[in-house]
């Protein structure tokens, strides 16, 4: 067993033999920030009294829900038969949203440590960031985690890794990150097995940015790995992508408090200040060098994120839409892949296009915005960005339904990905179910063990961005997991369905969908909207229309009792009141035509979930 | 000038019924008052309403409830006689009470008409049996008929009050209730939609699916057809609750309220609005009789209207009226108010010719919707 590191290597001389970089794979909740809590306390660079429960989420949202949105590195000793180490633990999110950050990464370590629930087995995602690291050429560490737990199984799941990655049952650690058992024997492990970096100590510098931060006191925090050369405090440095040069201010290591240091060597991985106040400035895969001594070539697997979902977000007052553009405006300097226009809705007033790399990015900026700029917003229901080419042969690319062309349309593309869900084999058939109601095609199905069944589909994006996710955990009690990428885009037989409010279009209400499934959705919308609209003093026919052609009809009938019967002596204070009651609930009114529609409607129609079976109107 | 109006609020009753929110005791609730106090009580008030107010003649006088005719009928006469002594009651002053059914005969009656009384306002309700159980009401529904006859023998001016939409209630017993009304011939109807008030006994049956909710299609159906039966039996609604033979019988009292007069009203839980403050009286008779004892008025809730408030008060009380609302008040609370008029005249809700000549008033539809229509009127 290990003992702590008596003294530290110094951060910029420490030779790469002595360097391990890696990262832990994990599925959410399998205790991959618990693991690296511990890995904080027993390195000793963390001391119990600072302990908290996931020492290296930061955000508020991340500790919540247990899950790590922005990644992070932390440098640890750690001594093995006489020899000091630095260990550099690279945290990556775990969400299919944030692939491109996972992958970059990855590419700044040697080694993985697969992390998985002995209680649970492999999931999806885990599969996904699984194959990632191996095509970087990881040394993968399989971990069984959670081995105190009586439900755990590690002899079944130490099997079905070894399966997967190869090699022997018996070689697969077990730990708790929660009691800490086998914690020291996966550092050992960790020295042992991983590679130490390689790189050329005098060739021009080349760092890997794989994580930059925003950071309300020193501006962006932006995370390297070193690949060549060295850099030093003081000196200008230069992104490659944009050919922007900074002066690096302050250059240290996290452990796993900002550290200054007087550089950064090869193999290692730390953090740069530059003082610039806008993570673009600073984007994830961009390679960093020098003034004085230029790189040539930047390092491989450099991409602009992309967003795969937009959805538009307005503030429910009116009046706060200043307040949410400055609100945006903010975000976006720590969130590099939130995009965003403003965009105006005959029905919502002002408010955002915005776009995202996929649904957990959307419902995190969301709670984001109300949580920390104490916004109240209504967010439209998520699409994707179609390609559509008219016969007239213009092209249009549409990423709000109301944008979709009116005229005659020669085709539709649509994105597509490729899903991979993993499910005991109980659950196979509702999965092909739910997958083929989507629209899905089956691209294989193999059994990963005993019990378990992986399937692929190619599915449309539009498909699967509403609820196919709350729809496949329910319809699986939980057991299923899901992971996706992007997989091009496929013409697809595509209609835009507009609900009409006594005949005004309500756009917030548009959807783009497949044709078989236009009246569905035309069905579910207009019912939905008879329930959720009060009564008018005027009857007010709710339509769905694909163009001209009605495809479903509903009406509210109109109010026609709005009055009290009374109104003596002490009625007359009570009315009073009443009316100024009222006063203030038509401020949550927004007005579709002459049709009065409550907010709370439009945040129903336009939530995911089952329509909650109300009181009938008559 | 504001003319000056008496109330006297009798808030005792044999037993409550499921429906009614109002201000009022049965003999187990009064927790030890005695309804005998209640002159005593009563002169008090009148006394310090007195030096309050000053000398101002009454023009109209109104005893309700509660149930008045559950005092004997010659402490009515003399409540009405402290009344007379402190304020003086105008030549020709329109002096009604609400009359239970149950509770008058022909003696009691004839007690009311020499003290002065002149008008008779009956706690009818339903003549149907159903849905006077379902309303909880205990009276005899023929007993109307008879006290109406004798009422009408003294010479009283005579009014029923009736209720439709009561849980259950249906088109025909609705109908039933309202021939059997206009058979008694009396001078005026009132008919109120069924209110379910919060924290009633019906309240918690309807919450609790005992009782079906009332339907308002159904009541809207019940005042078109009352309002049509009525104008053909000769009647004229002058409020959206009330319809007289003609213009002298139309209750002035109410009126009153209506168009903002000034007002005393005396009792427990009693309403008043002089010179542009509102008050009401605590609602026990113990704390009542408390607060007099101490020699104090015994108001909570005062308020000073402000001129926007009494501006939206008197155009929330004079929409609801045959004569409509002036226009003109409006104008100076609603910045569109053009806009709101056009659409309401456009959808039939206020009559077009009367808006041109400066006035709000209600069409039958309008009537149903009169408060969608104030709250357009006033923008809100």
């Amino acid at each position: 067993m290990s003992p702590r590191a008596k003294t530290r290597l110094e951060p910029a001389k420490t030779n790469p033999d002595f360097i391990r970089n890696f990262c832990i794979i994990a599925h959410i909740d399998h205790g991959k920030s618990t693991l690296a809590d511990r890995m904080l306390q027993l390195t000793g660079v963390v001391d119990d009294r600072s302990m908290r429960a996931q020492y290296l989420d930061r955000m508020d949202i991340e500790r919540e829900r247990g899950i790590t949105i922005k990644s992070q590195a932390v440098r640890m000793p750690w001594e093995l038969d006489g020899q000091t180490y630095a260990l550099n633990m690279i945290d990556t999110p775990g969400h299919v949203d944030f692939t491109y950050e996972v992958s970059r990464s990855l590419a700044a370590c040697e080694g993985a440590v697969l992390l998985v629930d002995a209680a649970q087995g492999i999931e999806a995602q885990t599969l996904a960031n699984l194959y990632l690291a191996m095509e970087n050429d990881l040394q993968i560490i399989p971990v069984l985690n959670k081995i105190d737990l009586p439900a755990a199984q590690p002899e079944k799941y130490a099997e079905e890794l070894a399966n997967l990655i190869g090699g022997d049952p018996a070689d697969c650690l077990r730990v708790s990150g929660k009691t800490g058992i086998g914690v020291d024997a996966l550092l050992d492990k960790i020295i042992r097995t991983v590679p130490h970096p390689v790189g050329d100590p005098n060739a021009p510098a080349r760092a890997m940015i794989f994580d930059s931060v925003y950071d309300s006191y020193r501006g962006v925090v932006t995370y390297v790995r070193m690949i060549d050369g060295h850099l030093a405090p003081r000196e200008k440095i230069q992104m490659m992508s944009t050919r922007a040069v900074h002066e690096a201010l302050e250059i240290g290591v996290s452990s796993p408090e900002p550290e200054p240091t007087k550089g950064l060597g090869v193999g290692e991985v730390g953090y740069l200040i530059t003082g610039v106040k806008d993570v673009r400035q600073s984007k994830v895969g961009d390679t960093v060098t020098t003034v004085a001594k230029p790189a040539t070539e930047a390092l491989k697997g450099y991409s602009e994120p992309l967003p795969m979902v937009f959805s538009g977000i307005y503030p429910i007052d009116g009046s706060d839409y200043p307040n949410l553009r400055e609100a945006l405006d903010k975000l976006k300097l720590s969130d590099a892949a939130l995009v965003y226009e403003p965009e105006t809705s005959v029905a919502l007033g002002f408010g955002f296009r915005c776009g995202f790399l996929g649904l957990l990015h959307l419902e995190i900026v969301t709670e984001r915005l109300e949580r920390e700029f104490g916004l109240d917003l209504i967010a439209t229901a998520p699409s994707v960005v179609y390609e559509v080419t008219m016969d007239t042969g213009t092209e249009i690319t549409v990423t709000n339904p109301s944008e979709f062309p009116t005229g005659k349309v020669k085709k539709v593309l649509e994105p597509m990905v490729k899903a991979t869900i993993l499910a005991p084999k109980d659950y196979v058939g509702v999965i092909m179910e739910l997958c083929q109601g989507r629209r899905g095609v089956m691209i294989d199905m193999q059994y990963l063990g005993e019990d378990r069944v992986q399937l692929r589909y190619t599915l449309p994006l539009a498909e699967i961005v509403f609820d196919f996710f709350d729809q496949l955990k329910s319809k699986t009690q939980g057991y299923a997991s899901l992971d996706y990428e992007e997989d091009g885009l496929a013409e697809g037989d595509l209609v835009k369905v507009d609900i009409l409010l006594q005949g005004d279009q309500v756009d917030a209400f548009s959807a783009i969908v497949h044709k078989d499934k236009a009246y569905a959705y035309g069905v579910l919308m207009t019912g939905k909207l008879r329930e959720l609209i009060p009564r008018q003093q005027f009857e007010v026919p709710i339509q769905a229309a694909i163009g001209a052609r009605i495809i479903a009809r509903e009406s509210i009938r109109a109010m026609r009792k709005d009055v009290l019967a009374k109104c003596y002596g002490g009625d007359i204070s009570r009315k009073r009141k009443l009316l100024e009651k009222q006063k203030e609930g038509k401020k949550r009114m927004k007005m579709v035509g002459r049709v009065e529609v409550p907010q709370e409607a439009f945040i129903a129609a336009l939530s995911t979930g089952d329509e909650k079976k109300g009181d009938k109107k008559k | 000038m504001s003319t000056f109006h008496g109330y006297v609020h009798v808030p005792f009753c044999k037993v409550r019924c499921g429906y009614c929110d109002f201000n009022t005791y049965t003999a187990t609730e009064l927790q030890g008052y005695p309804q005998t106090a209640f002159i005593s009580n009563l002169q008090v008030e009148i006394e310090l309403a007195k030096q309050s107010v000053g000398d101002r003649e009454l023009q109209t006088i109104f005893f309700g409830g509660g149930t008045p005719t559950l005092l004997p009928a010659n402490e009515l006469a003399e409540a009405l006689e402290l009344l007379q002594r402190n304020f003086g009651i105008a030549d020709g002053a329109e002096i009604t009470t609400e009359a239970n059914p149950d509770t008058v005969d022909e003696s009691y009656l004839k007690t009311l008409k020499s003290a002065g009384f002149n008008r008779l306002s009956f706690g009818m309700q339903s003549a149907v049996p159903e849905v006077l159980a379902t309303l909880e009401r205990t009276h005899n529904p023929a007993g109307v008929a008879e006290n109406v006859a004798i009422a009408k023998r003294l010479e009283f001016q005579t009014s029923v009050d009736l209720i439709y939409g009561a849980p259950g209630e249906t088109m025909e017993q609705w109908q039933e209730s309202v021939h059997a009304a206009l058979a008694m011939q009396t001078d005026h109807i009132s008919a109120y939609a069924l209110i379910v008030e919060p924290a009633t006994k019906l309240a918690r049956q309807i919450a609790s699916g005992e009782k079906p909710q009332p339907d308002e299609d159904l009541q809207a159906d019940k005042y078109e057809w009352l309002d049509y039966t009525l104008a053909e039996a000769g009647f004229e609604w002058y409020e959206l609750s009330n319809w007289s033979r003609e213009l002298g019988t139309a209750s002035r009292h109410n009126m009153a309220y209506w168009q903002g007069m000034d007002w005393w009203g005396f009792g427990p839980g009693a309403h008043s609005h002089v010179a542009g403050r509102r008050w009401s009286n605590v609602k026990h008779p113990t704390t009542y009789a408390k607060h007099l004892s101490e020699g104090q008025i015994p108001s909570i809730d005062g308020e000073l209207l402000s001129v926007i408030e009494q501006q939206e008060e008197r155009a929330m009380l004079e929409l609801r009226l045959k004569a409509g609302l002036q226009l003109d008040v409006v104008k100076s609370l609603n910045e569109s108010h053009a806009k709101a008029v056009s659409e309401l005249v456009a959808d039939g809700l206020i009559d077009g010719r009367q808006a041109l000549q400066g006035r709000a008033v209600l069409t039958l539809q309008g009537r149903l919707l009169a408060d969608f229509v104030l709250r357009k009127l006033l923008g809100l």
